[in-house]
């Protein structure tokens, strides 16, 4: 019963998919798009703290926090930009999004 | 032992069906809500793998911060989401197909990679009990040798403020500010005037 390095890769494994998926079948949807991106991390995040532990290194969840860093950055540059697009089409569709002119 | 593995598999699937359920409610809200209890299940699995100041990170930075600035954009913007939701079951059977696939391999991945990698036959978190505890082990190798990459992560958190606000900040017009300049550059010349009034007359502005 005991939990080894490999279950935690796959839930991480599980929730990377998740992410992907989520991305597949909300592609319509910028913020579920943004929330997919989210887990997707998340999962890395797990990958990362787990081989750290496993491994007795510590370097693995500095890089971690630095990936968490890098995911509120862009959370907040993301919404911010999503902000202004709505703002300007008063819509948030990606198809709506494609030409790039504005 | 028996104890750490239910709260695993607790944690684990609390996980995974708050992510499925991120990706599938209707209600954006409610997909916040969700993605906040996955991180924190999440957090739950750090603390359970010995990186308890991950764990408090993530749910300060995620919770905290994060799913709110989520909550705040979801809740500001009047969208119709049910029409952003059409093609959901158009897209799902080949997005699923695709992501059944991506599992398998990556679960055969970790698998191997667990059982004959650089970690196989490692202890585990109970090989880490050592004189320093978790935050004072990061605090040693961050400050250290990783002190140039921690001041590049705050210039990336700072451009990254300077840019939201640039993105999001209007100039609304006909809303009267405090200049303070002109404040103090009043003298009595600009600030005051003398007028003679007629009796019985009153000023008229």
């Amino acid at each position: 019963m005991t939990i080894g390095l490999s279950q935690y890769l796959i839930v991480a494994a599980i929730l990377f998919t998740i992410g992907v998926l989520g991305i597949f079948v909300n592609r319509r949807n910028v913020i579920v798009i943004l929330m997919s991106v989210e887990l997707i991390l998340l999962a890395v995040n797990i990958n990362l703290v787990a081989f750290s532990v496993f491994l007795h290194d510590v370097v693995g969840q500095i890089f971690a926090m630095f990936v968490l860093t890098v995911a509120a950055a862009e959370a907040a540059v993301g919404l911010a930009i999503l902000v202004t697009f709505f703002r300007w089409r008063g819509t948030i569709a990606v198809d709506d999004a494609s030409v790039m002119k504005g | 032992m028996v104890l750490q593995a239910i709260a695993f598999y607790l944690l684990a699937a609390t996980t995974v069906a708050a992510g499925l359920a991120v990706i599938t409610a209707r209600n954006p809200v409610h997909s916040v809500l969700f993605l906040i209890t996955a991180f924190f299940s999440a957090a739950g699995l750090f603390v359970l793998m010995g990186a308890e100041f991950l764990a408090m990170i993530l749910v300060v930075v995620y919770v905290g911060a994060v799913a709110v600035l989520f909550l705040f954009v979801v809740m500001m913007l009047d969208v119709d989401f049910v029409a952003l939701r059409e093609g959901f079951a158009r897209y799902l059977p080949i997005g699923a197909a695709i992501a059944g696939v991506m599992t398998v391999e990556m679960i055969f991945v970790a698998v191997s990679v667990a059982s004959t990698g650089a970690a196989a036959g490692s202890v585990g978190p109970a090989g880490n009990v050592g004189s320093v505890s978790n935050a004072e082990a990061i605090g040693r190798v961050l400050y250290t040798d990783y002190v140039y990459f921690f001041q590049a992560a705050g210039l990336v958190l700072l451009v990254a403020m300077i840019g939201a606000i640039v993105l999001t900040l209007k100039h609304r017009e006909g809303v009267r500010r405090q200049d303070v300049s002109r404040q103090t550059a009043r003298t009595t010349a600009t600030g005051m005037r003398v007028v003679s009034i007629k009796s019985g007359e009153g000023i008229d502005e």
